[in-house]
């Protein structure tokens, strides 16, 4: 059984991470979009407090323009950590999704630290006790603020007026998921008597490829194995938006990047400008041989 | 079907009408039209209407699709719909759009986030279908079930089921056109998502695709504009003599010769009118012209065809469309051999032409492009024209164009603007990036077939109603002249409209115009009373 457990976290990681970066690259892959910002773009500094872009600029393209990293971390953070946007706009739904998503975050951070308390361990080196109690009691947060918000969104996607038509049997699933993922991490918790040493001792044999090593009892056996399928199921699915918002927010909605003459964007869509168009409505006059950039100059017909 | 039992898969279900909206349901107005029993009823669709085209979707028309005389003619809508849908998601078939489009669809997490921020929503009374999610979770459905290997297997469970009918099919179609694609959802998804891009991806697809549009946008619209020269259906010599008579009649107002340049080679600006405009409200490409004229700014209109027309519907429907204009009007500033194009009042077309050309533009075609707004905010707050602000001693309120603002981000120029001449000015609530859309969006301003005007009034109009209304609370007395500032064709039309069924010039004195006739009204070397208090 510990084989086992220790074979499904390393297939679970690997598909994880097997996911995460071919969804990213697939995304990343795509010709050049259109511009399609919605302001306020933080980067463009103190202009993004009123909405503002560089285009209420005379001649804004004689003008040096310098993207403001630092007020578009301002406004990242508080999105990443808080869901700002949901708070503002949807405060029923963000008290559930809040602390599920903390929790999960102050997991996660747990989660690093009994990563590093093995590198260390490898080394020879020890963490002091008090980092890792610590990083236990973090966790126990995490654990305790997901479960609350999980069970809050999967009463909201049975009982909420506006969820109900939307929820589908994947939604309902995928918290169930979670519950049932953290509420085993609880029981594995007690069963080690709330010994955060038990999670370190299994993630440097995993480290260290020491696939016999004694995983824990059976709850701690059953917590691993839940949590590593849920680890790679989560890119799999809609869920994976954690960290498509990288596209969504930076190169989409905050883009505000321009096109200049010689420079990297005209090269790009000159080449997305190449690619062949074969939409079969007749005023398109494609026939799957001319490019988008033929198409474009190309008289109309008189219809 | 009531709003409690509302399903998505339902919209594949033939019935006499998917969703009504009940005049008690709509949204609350404020005085002087807080009477709900005086909102007039629906004006039923016609019965030839009914049973001519595909009329089931709720309480209005737009698309017109006909409805079909046998199984075969159903089936193949389908199939190319599907084809189309295809299309969508191919890299080379809809590079413009496909990041966007498909970060949307996989990643949504269906929180409803978005609809508190639609004001079609709102308006309605929170009518399901048109919750910004609704045509996204439709079109969804239909792509996994029937585009992704396993969907007939696996779709059901993991993104719900849905049955690829014609009804489906058709009523996707006629709700894409329910949408003002003021992306006002976009702004608060907690993800990233864009739902009002989809509305505009599934217009796209009827049009690329099917060959479904709506005539006052194709035929009326961008192939008029693009055979002739203006969706206005003006040729060259018509503008120019059109002009003309314009510059005459600015001199009968402003007491001195007004004369509007052409095709000024070299100019330091290429001015592009909505041409719309200049069929229906002259005073504002007269205005322009008097303002640059008394500034000394050495520009030009072009009489070359289309490039006397900012318009470009293809934004709203079309890609293929929407990049024929752009490249026509470059080609014509090229031309010219102009430094830059300004483009006039019109909100869509500062969109098309400075931030969406800005990706289909390359080399000599990649000529400078900016707002009008901040052209006028270079000369207002520049003294370059003596300004006397007591001429507009009056109430104020601004409407932001969606395009304008929210989608560019030029929020500032047109308020420096009127802080400096109006000193009555106020602002709307919300305003700036936080707007609210006309309600004749995406073109809506000139559909009117049917009872889809009522549509507009009722439902797509009323949140900017209520904010026109909220803004001049405190003088609705019709003794007191009130004018709302709306610096784009499109919205001023839509406005227009609303007004007038309302009858609030009648009876609260409530007018409407662009900015360029403020700044007119308030210059000292043209005699008062530019802005003539009159409905028109």
């Amino acid at each position: 059984m510990d084989l086992a457990v220790h074979l499904i976290s390393y297939a679970s990681i690997a598909v994880f991470l097997l996911a995460v970066v071919t969804r990213f690259l697939r995304i990343q892959r795509y010709p050049i979009n259109l511009r399609w910002e919605v302001y306020p773009v933080p980067s463009e500094g103190a202009r993004s407090r009123h909405g503002g872009s560089r285009l209420e600029e005379v001649d804004w393209w004689e003008k040096e323009q310098k993207k403001d990293h630092v007020t578009e971390m301002r406004h990242m953070i508080p999105e990443m950590v808080f869901l700002q946007a949901l708070f503002e706009h949807n405060r029923k739904l963000w008290l559930r999704s809040f602390p599920f998503h903390f929790g999960l975050y102050l997991l996660a951070g747990c989660g690093g630290i009994l990563f590093v308390a093995a590198l260390l361990s490898l080394a020879g080196i020890t963490l002091p006790a008090l980092l890792l109690s610590g990083a236990g009691l973090v966790g126990a947060v995490g654990v305790v603020l997901s479960l609350l918000g999980a069970l809050g969104l999967i009463w909201m996607r049975f009982f909420d007026k506006d969820l109900v038509p939307y929820t589908n049997a994947s939604h309902v699933f995928n918290l169930v998921f979670f519950v049932v993922a953290l509420g085993l991490l609880v029981l594995a918790c007690r069963e080690a008597a709330w010994d955060i040493g038990a999670f370190q001792a299994y993630v440097e044999s995993l480290l260290r490829g020491d696939l016999s090593r004694a995983s824990g009892g059976p709850w701690m056996q059953a917590a691993l194995i839940v949590l590593s399928l849920l680890v790679a199921w989560v890119p799999l699915t809609h869920m994976s938006h954690f960290f498509v918002k990288w596209f969504t927010w930076h190169k989409i909605r905050w883009d505000d990047e321009p096109n200049v003459r010689g420079g990297r964007i005209e090269k790009l869509v000159q080449q997305a400008l190449e690619s062949p168009v074969s939409w079969s409505a007749a005023h398109i006059g494609a026939d799957g041989k001319k490019s988008w950039g033929d198409l474009a100059v190309e008289e109309m017909e008189k219809e | 079907m009531s709003k409690k039992r509302f399903r998505i898969e339902d919209i594949s279900k033939p019935s006499r009408q998917f969703q009504h909206v009940d005049r008690a349901e709509l949204m609350p107005l404020p005085a002087p039209l807080d009477d709900p029993s005086q909102e007039p009823e629906w004006t039923p669709l016609s019965e030839e209407a009914c049973e001519t085209y595909e009329a089931s979707l709720d309480d209005t028309l737009l698309l017109n699709i006909p409805k079909p005389a046998s199984a075969e003619e159903e089936q193949a809508l389908v199939v190319k719909f599907l084809s189309g849908l295809e299309k969508l998601f191919d890299p080379d078939n809809n590079w413009p759009f496909l990041r966007q489009l498909v970060t949307t669809i996989e990643h949504c997490a269906n929180c409803q986030t978005c609809s508190e921020s639609c004001h079609i929503y709102e308006a309605s009374g929170q009518s399901p279908i048109y919750r910004p999610t609704c045509r996204t979770e439709v079109l969804r459905r239909i792509y996994y079930k029937y585009l992704v290997p396993g969907g007939k297997y696996f779709a059901k469970w993991r993104h719900g089921d849905i049955d690829l009918n014609w009804t489906a099919v058709a009523r996707l179609g006629e709700l894409s056109y329910r949408c003002n694609l003021c992306r006002r959802c976009a702004q608060t998804c907690p993800v990233g998502c864009d739902n009002g891009l989809v509305a505009r991806e599934i217009r796209k697809l009827f049009s690329q695709e099917l060959g479904i549009f709506t005539p006052e946008l194709h035929k009326n619209g961008a192939v008029l504009q693009l055979a002739r020269g203006s969706s206005t259906g003006m040729n060259s010599l018509v503008v120019k003599d059109n002009v003309e008579f314009i510059d005459e009649e600015m001199e009968e107002k402003v007491g001195y010769k007004v004369e509007t340049p052409w095709d000024v080679e070299g100019a330091d600006v290429l001015l592009i009118h909505n041409a719309g405009e200049i069929m229906a409200w002259p005073e504002n490409p007269g205005a322009f012209s008097v303002i640059l004229n008394a500034a000394g700014i050495n520009w030009t209109l072009a009489s070359e065809p289309v490039a006397y027309d900012s318009i470009n519907y293809g934004l709203f429907y079309d890609d293929v469309m929407l990049s024929k204009v752009v490249v026509r009007h470059a080609q014509a500033a090229r031309k010219l051999g102009v430094k830059k194009i300004v483009i006039g009042e019109c909100g869509h077309a500062h969109k098309a032409l400075t931030v969406i050309a800005d990706r289909v533009l390359t080399g000599e075609l990649n000529i400078p492009r900016e707002s009008s707004m901040t052209l006028l905010r270079d000369i207002v707050m520049n003294d370059m024209i003596e300004l006397d602000p007591s001429r507009n001693d009056f109430p104020v309120t601004l409407h932001d164009p969606c395009n304008l603002v929210r989608l560019m981000g030029v929020v500032e120029p047109q308020r420096q603007i009127l802080r400096k001449i109006c000193p009555h000015f106020r602002e709307m609530t919300p305003h700036g990036v936080d707007n609210y859309c006309c309600g004749g969006g995406s073109g809506f301003a000139i559909h009117s077939k049917h009872n889809f005007e009522e549509w507009r009034f009722k439902v797509a109009g009323r949140k900017k109603l209520s904010q026109i209304l909220g803004a001049f609370q405190d003088c609705m007395d019709p003794e007191v002249n009130k004018y709302v500032c709306a610096p784009c064709s499109n919205c001023k039309g839509q406005i227009r409209d609303i007004l007038k069924n309302y009858d609030l010039w009648e009876k609260n004195h409530i007018l409407y115009g662009g900015l360029v006739e403020l700044i007119v009204n308030a210059m000292v070397d043209v005699p008062p009373g530019f802005l003539e208090w009159r409905w028109q």
